[in-house]
């Protein structure tokens, strides 16, 4: 199946994308465009990590309006919990992580195909809406007023969260280290934690719930996201046109929109 | 002749040996033993004695110690006057009382955890007057003993209230006429009788409260030596790089639990 699928997975990547850009030049191209929808079809079942929910759910939308035949089910949780989940055996058709560690875990268990950068994150401060406790940086956050929640270092935001810290020479004794990136934004929002280490467009997602404090570019790291097709899934065109949609000018406009920035 | 007869009934027992429930029962038995033995073909053995002996683990294991037998203690102080109520006081909306007993053991526990810091966190119902006193739960120990509690008690609950539903209250009531205080009557006759449930619900409930994860995690947060249980540090091991030593954790949870429902097993079909 794989064999033979690959070349028509490419070439019904590429109708999307061909109908795509006709799509986004604002001319009919229906012809192109039934193509692709004749082609693509069936379920395809995204792991993400949790800091895509918002942006990835947007590309749903979109694709839906494009391969309404594709069936799209997402997902989403800490990027160590779903490449474990993958190594394990679990059917997903696309891997999308928070870093490249991750993801090579995956690569070296020839578990994916090549990955491609899509996205960059930036770390910053998840604080109550109107910062009332007045975080100013990093370094406040060893105030012991605040309870802070950061997340567990084999979680890829709590690892560039130490990082972080460790360059701001910032010692912080975290109340709590969550399992994803999302678990210690709700800590915040809820009221149960002043402040959390999360990803920019985290606090972005959290709308009003949520203010953001932002981490100077010398103390900061930049995640870059890496998404891949996964060797053992069912649906490769599918797949592949997923990762093609994400890396588009539509994919990419969604994922800025929500904090994201561009690949590179 | 009594003899023959019994020797003559198993004799036909035996002989009737239904196949299909008995395939269907092995099935089942393979539900249960076949993960116990995935854990066991995938345990790292060279690796078990540093895996069981690092100073995390040992952490984990001290504070899920802890915690358990607190959240049981707490268990049996609340459930037991809780269970004796359910089962002698006849009053209105009784069986909505036990509807609520029961609901955390069809609850997801991650619900549960959320239920419990919307109602004591920061900012829950009653969470601004305990934080006024000087109790702040979520994050806390006594926040995880709390979590394990709200889950693994309605296993203490149901199984003291059944004990005393099935005991002979008619020495009770002959205690009572002989001139027994009600406390005595309950201390030195209802007690002695619901023993075994007692024990049995005890147990289980502990059980329970050590293999808790979902309200846990959700109301006290993950820290080592503080929150962080044995289920939480096996949970964040298993995604590690090295998921070797969680697994061996994990095989002294279940070896812990397996001993205590087997040595539990008749005393609890009888309470039952």
């Amino acid at each position: 199946m794989t064999r033979a699928g690959r070349p028509r997975a490419r070439g019904a990547a590429l109708a999307l994308t061909a109908a795509l850009v006709v799509g986004a030049c604002g001319s009919g191209g229906a012809a192109s465009g039934d193509r692709s929808r004749s082609a693509l079809s069936g379920s395809v079942t995204v792991f993400a990590a949790a800091s895509l929910t918002e942006a990835f759910n947007q590309e749903k939308a979109t694709l839906a309006a494009r391969a309404p035949a594709l069936s799209l089910t997402y997902s989403f949780a800490g990027s160590q919990t779903l490449a474990q989940q993958i190594i394990q055996g679990a059917r997903a058709d696309v891997f999308a992580s928070a870093d490249d560690k991750t993801m090579q875990r995956l690569v070296d268990a020839k578990l994916v195909e090549a990955p491609r950068a899509f996205a960059r994150n930036q770390l910053e401060i998840a604080v109550a809406p109107g910062n009332p406790k007045h975080v100013g940086g990093l370094s406040d956050l060893v105030r012991p007023d605040l309870v802070v929640v950061l997340e567990d270092p084999s979680v890829p935001a709590g690892s560039y969260s130490q990082q972080a810290l460790a360059r701001a020479g910032a010692r912080v004794r975290p109340r709590s280290l969550e399992l994803d990136v999302k678990s210690a934004l709700a800590k915040v929002t809820s009221g149960e934690a002043d402040a959390a280490i999360v990803y920019a467009s985290d606090v972005q997602a959290a709308g009003s719930k949520a203010s953001g404090v932002t981490i100077p570019t010398a103390q900061n790291v930049v995640a870059t996201y890496p998404i891949a097709v996964v060797r053992t899934g069912a649906n490769h065109a599918g797949a592949a046109a997923f990762v093609q949609e994400v890396l588009s000018g539509s994919g990419q406009a969604a994922l800025e929109a929500h904090g994201f920035l561009p690949a590179s | 002749m009594s003899e023959t007869h019994k020797a003559g009934r198993s004799a036909g027992v035996r002989e009737r040996a239904p196949t299909a429930p008995v395939v269907v029962a092995g099935a089942a038995a393979a539900l249960f033993a076949l993960p116990l033995a995935g854990l066991l073909w995938k345990a790292p053995w060279s690796k078990a004695w540093p895996a069981l002996t690092s100073e995390e683990a040992g952490q984990a294991l001290r504070l899920s110690l802890v915690t358990s037998v607190s959240a049981t203690a707490l268990a049996l102080a609340l459930g037991v006057p809780l269970a004796w109520v359910q089962a002698r006081v006849e009053y209105r909306g009784r069986s909505l009382v036990r509807a609520l007993t029961t609901l955390p053991m069809v609850l997801p526990p991650v619900v549960g955890g959320t239920a419990l810091l919307l109602a004591l966190g920061r900012r829950g119902l009653v969470g601004p007057q305990l934080d006024r006193v000087g109790v702040h739960l979520p994050f806390s120990t006594a926040g995880a003993v709390l979590a394990e509690a709200f889950v693994a008690m309605p296993f203490l609950v149901l199984t003291v209230e059944a004990g005393l539903r099935t005991s002979d209250r008619g020495l009770e009531e002959a205690a009572r006429t002989l001139g027994a205080g009600r406390w005595a009557v309950f201390r030195s006759v209802t007690l002695p009788l619901v023993r075994p449930s007692l024990l049995a619900g005890g147990v289980l409930c502990w059980a329970r409260a050590l293999g808790e994860f979902g309200a846990t995690i959700t109301f006290a947060g993950n820290l080592q030596g503080k929150t962080q249980t044995l289920p939480l540090f096996v949970y964040v091991k298993l995604e590690s790089s090295d998921p070797g030593s969680a697994i061996v954790l994990s095989l002294v949870l279940l070896a812990v639990s397996l001993a205590v429902l087997a040595s539990l097993r008749d005393r609890w079909l009888r309470a039952l």
